[in-house]
């Protein structure tokens, strides 16, 4: 079983287009990997799916880090 | 121009007579699976018999997000993805400004505008992952010309342009368009309510001289839906027999 930070990492990858190695902790999906507003909406649903968890709103437009991502699921996800 | 939309699944709202229900049996005609809805039970049956085995009627009342939600977990379960939404319920409360009530302008203003917000946003999701999604919003020519008397009215359907403009833009981008059709006076039980000396005076001024039919509505809206529309987005069509160019 992956770790979450690899699954997260994954699904930035996917959702973004970005390499993995720009897929540091410290960046932000709009600054440093070109998402835009709906790219990070659609981000957070694919984090839903594979975590199983429903994110708040506002917890939703706190997450604009790798590291913000991972924080979340690490502290909420069901598994 | 072939249409080919077999296998889609759409729902359109308000679909137990007039426009609506023309819409859902045009969409049936291109091999579409509709689940068409109505305010009471014997309206859902009523969609259900002209529906046969291509969908089915369902109560539901578009301003409450709990039968939003109940209606769309319901068509996920027995039909899948969701490719069209047509949103087409609406009321009409008229009265001049000075005598109209609160009530009216919201029951209006909720039935006609807040409802497509509502759904709009529940279905947005899974056409966003598919990549694929056609809103249509039936409108008016009111809400582009205004008409007195119906204040309420004309704000919801010019607010319906606006809200399609707007969300257009943010989900262009994924495949999903949003349009309107605004029908001018179409022969349904919302234009039998007006006057003979109404009546008259419309005619006056549309140069095609007649009530427009619902087929007609619903010609414009299988169009958008086709995939040969996948490039207009944001914008409204006016069928109305040339009462309003615009």
């Amino acid at each position: 079983m992956s770790t979450i930070e690899e699954r997260v990492k994954k699904i930035i990858i996917e959702q973004l287009g970005v390499k993995e190695e720009e897929v540091k902790p410290e960046a932000s999906f709009e600054n440093d990997l070109g998402a835009d507003s709906l790219d990070t909406v659609e981000l957070v649903m694919a984090l839903e799916e594979e975590f199983e968890t429903e994110i708040p709103d506002e917890e939703a437009e706190k997450i604009k880090t790798v590291q913000a991502a991972i924080d979340y699921v690490t502290n909420h996800a069901n598994d | 121009m072939t249409i080919t939309m077999e296998g889609q699944v759409a729902l359109v709202t308000g679909a137990s007579r007039g426009i609506g229900k023309a819409i859902a049996e045009q969409l049936v005609a291109q091999g579409v699976k509709v689940i068409g809805t109505a305010t009471s039970d014997s309206g859902a049956e009523d969609i259900s018999a002209y529906l046969g085995e291509h969908g089915e009627g369902r109560r539901l009342d578009v301003t409450d997000a709990e039968s939003i939600a109940e209606t769309l977990k319901a068509i996920d379960e027995n039909y899948g993805q969701l490719d069209i939404l047509v949103n087409n319920a609406g009321i009409t409360k008229d009265n001049l400004l000075m005598r109209l009530k609160d009530d009216d302008w919201d029951a209006v203003l909720d039935t006609n505008l807040k409802s497509v917000y509502r759904l709009s946003k529940a279905v947005l999701r899974g056409m966003m992952k598919r990549r694929f999604g056609r809103i249509i919003n039936i409108s008016s020519v009111v809400g582009t010309t205004g008409n007195p008397g119906q204040t309420n009215y004309c704000a919801a359907k010019a607010g319906l342009v606006g809200f399609s403009k707007a969300l257009a833009q943010e989900v262009a981008g994924r495949g999903i368009t949003v349009n309107c059709v605004a029908p001018g006076f179409i022969d349904t039980d919302m234009t039998k309510a007006l006057t003979e000396d109404q009546k008259q005076a419309i005619f006056a001024n549309i140069p095609a001289a007649r009530l427009g039919q619902p087929e007609e509505i619903a010609a414009t809206v299988v169009f958008l839906a086709s995939a040969g529309a996948a490039y207009i987005t944001g914008e409204t069509i006016h069928v109305n027999g040339g009462l309003a160019m615009v």
